[in-house]
């Protein structure tokens, strides 16, 4: 089985050396990058177990909208990252020690003794006409329609709670309301008049010059 | 053939590596989310390998509802990121402990 298993070395390889560099560059900004490239790769393995669907959702909704909001966020916020990777060095062999025991546990259960293809024989491959969102999209519009609509709720909730969250009122900016502009009257609003005495003119050479002008108005 | 260990080997993989990534960077609020991230696509590709060997949708049914969820999940862990960066001006973890209880 030549070409489908080199590829997934390929992707595999991909996905855990960048998910690698995620955990251990200085920059944020390239560990989001290599979070994207991981997000990637695991939608090609996921192309790969013929799940077409969720790996093309995992590239448009995913690499899309939320590592680009990760982004977004890594770019705006000023962090000194020095101070944010001071204890790195000091975290690492106990980062490191758990991971290994943990890595060796989870081999334990999940190694080829127990999930190999003796136990989990590989499935046929899909029929040529069949639509891998049209299955999943039957199962989601019918049997799962109701969880499907509260996820519709959640993303709702989310995007409420996003932007109130962010959302500020600055009290020293100056801007226009259109609205008001167009409700303004011709006689509060534009003209003040205000009701003043009479002032003698300070030099009367000017207020002579002055004078036939205010006598036309 | 690919065998479905292969695959749960490289999810426990992604996720050893998430671990290690909280324990590494446990000062940097965004390195935590990102790490958080991680392990959720490391279910979701545990999710999806057992959905094709088992030939049962509901798993790739299940990955859709983890993505939603996880998608509002990194929206709002950054809005109060945002904020939090707006009044203490600072992520580290260690900082922000103006939470006494």
């Amino acid at each position: 089985m030549g070409f489908e298993k080199f590829l997934f070395y390929v992707f595999a390889t991909i996905t855990l050396v960048a998910a690698g560099m995620v955990i251990t560059r200085r920059n944020p900004v390239h560990a989001v990058l290599y979070l994207v490239l991981a997000f990637i790769s695991s939608a090609a393995l996921w192309i790969l177990l013929e799940a077409e669907f969720l790996g093309i959702v995992l590239v448009l909704v995913y690499v899309g909208a939320v590592m680009v909001l990760f982004l977004f966020v890594v770019m705006m916020l000023d962090v000194d990252i020095a101070t944010l990777r001071a204890g790195f060095i000091r975290y690492l062999p106990i980062g490191a020690l758990i991971a290994v025991v943990l890595a060796l546990e989870i081999f334990l259960i999940v190694g080829p003794a127990n999930f190999g293809l003796q136990q989990f024989p590989a499935p046929a491959p899909a029929a040529p006409g069949v639509s891998n969102t049209e299955e999943l999209g039957l199962l989601l519009y019918t049997l799962y329609v109701y969880p499907f609509e509260i996820a519709a709720v959640i993303l709702l909730v989310a995007i409420v709670a996003a932007i109130r969250l962010t959302l500020r009122r600055r009290s020293d900016t100056k801007y226009m309301d259109p609205a008001q502009q167009v409700r303004v009257k011709k006689g509060p609003d534009r003209i003040r008049i205000v009701k003043m005495p009479s002032e003698r003119a300070a030099v009367p050479a000017v207020a002579a010059s002055a004078a036939p002008q205010e006598s036309t108005e | 053939m690919i065998a479905l260990s292969d695959y749960l080997i490289l999810a426990a993989g992604l996720f050893m590596l998430a671990v290690a990534g909280i324990f590494l960077n446990r000062k940097n609020v965004i390195l935590l989310l990102m790490c958080i991230e991680l392990m959720l696509l490391a279910v979701n590709m545990n999710f999806v390998a057992f959905s094709h060997f088992l030939g049962d949708m509901t798993g790739q049914v299940f990955v859709f509802f983890i993505l939603t969820v996880a998608a509002a999940e990194a929206a709002i862990g950054l809005a109060i990121l945002v904020v939090v960066f707006r009044s203490q001006q600072t992520i580290n973890v260690e900082d922000l402990d103006s939470l006494k209880g």
